[in-house]
């Protein structure tokens, strides 16, 4: 069970970093084109932000920014994004996850295309790691024990 | 029993090693693998996708489908860790 700390540095350092790696987790998901990166790794550190603002402000603050059902919803949500895209590509007349044709509906080349096919897919598979790392260190630190239902 | 196991397995272990004499060597320019389809994926990755970063265009768009599953088996794992670690008490009468 993670406590509140009621440490002002730990709070005010955490405060300042988070959205300083929460960006460079963005730019790591939007360069994996261009460099080493991408859903996997973008979507870790995404995480990785989220378990530190658990870390530092405790369960019951963490809670209303990213709770476990928010959790379970997005990293459910990511595999949509990604099995979705191959299904467009279906609807639209080529093979599952073949991104060439969403040219048509994209308005660009079909190379064009394809790269902002892998951009949406790198997407999905960044929102699903970001959420399930949050959900399996939710898990372990509460032990599981939600609150009671309230009937 | 326990003597047929390890007679089994040290058996398919000498039967492994076998095979291992007939791979290609380490960095060999001349495996099939090196000949077959990573040129076509160097040369066309940037013309076909337009994306510098052949490692992406591999994992995301020529072999997508298994991109995929990753994602279905990391997903399937925090669900197992739902389904096992939370547990919804309730209250007592």
């Amino acid at each position: 069970m993670t406590r509140v700390t009621d440490d002002i540095i730990i709070r005010a350092v955490a405060r300042v970093m988070i959205p300083f790696i929460q960006l460079y987790a963005l730019y790591v998901i939007m360069h994996g084109h261009h460099s080493p990166g991408g859903g996997f790794q973008g979507g870790v550190i995404l995480g990785a932000s989220f378990i530190l603002y658990l870390l530092t402000h405790g369960l019951e603050e963490a809670k209303i920014r990213m709770s476990e059902i928010k959790a379970g919803l997005f990293s459910s949500f990511g595999v949509l994004i990604y099995s979705g895209i191959g299904l467009l590509c279906l609807i639209l007349g080529s093979n599952y996850l073949d991104y060439g044709k969403l040219s048509t509906i994209l308005k660009v080349v079909p190379a064009q295309a394809r790269s902002l096919g892998i951009l949406g897919v790198e997407i999905g598979v960044g929102i699903t790691v970001m959420a399930v790392m949050f959900s399996v260190f939710f898990d372990i630190s509460t032990g599981g024990e939600l609150p009671e239902d309230e009937e | 029993m326990r003597v047929l196991a390890l007679l089994t397995v040290i058996l398919t272990g000498i039967l492994l090693f076998f095979g291992t004499q007939d791979m290609p060597n380490w960095a060999d320019p001349n495996s099939p693998a090196s000949i077959h389809v990573s040129p076509r994926y160097i040369e066309k990755t940037l013309e076909e996708t337009a994306t510098p970063n052949v490692v992406t265009s591999v994992l995301a768009d020529y072999r997508s489908y298994d991109t995929l599953g990753e994602t279905t088996v990391i997903f399937t794992a925090g669900v197992a860790c739902m389904l096992i670690l939370r547990i919804r008490r309730r209250r007592r009468e």
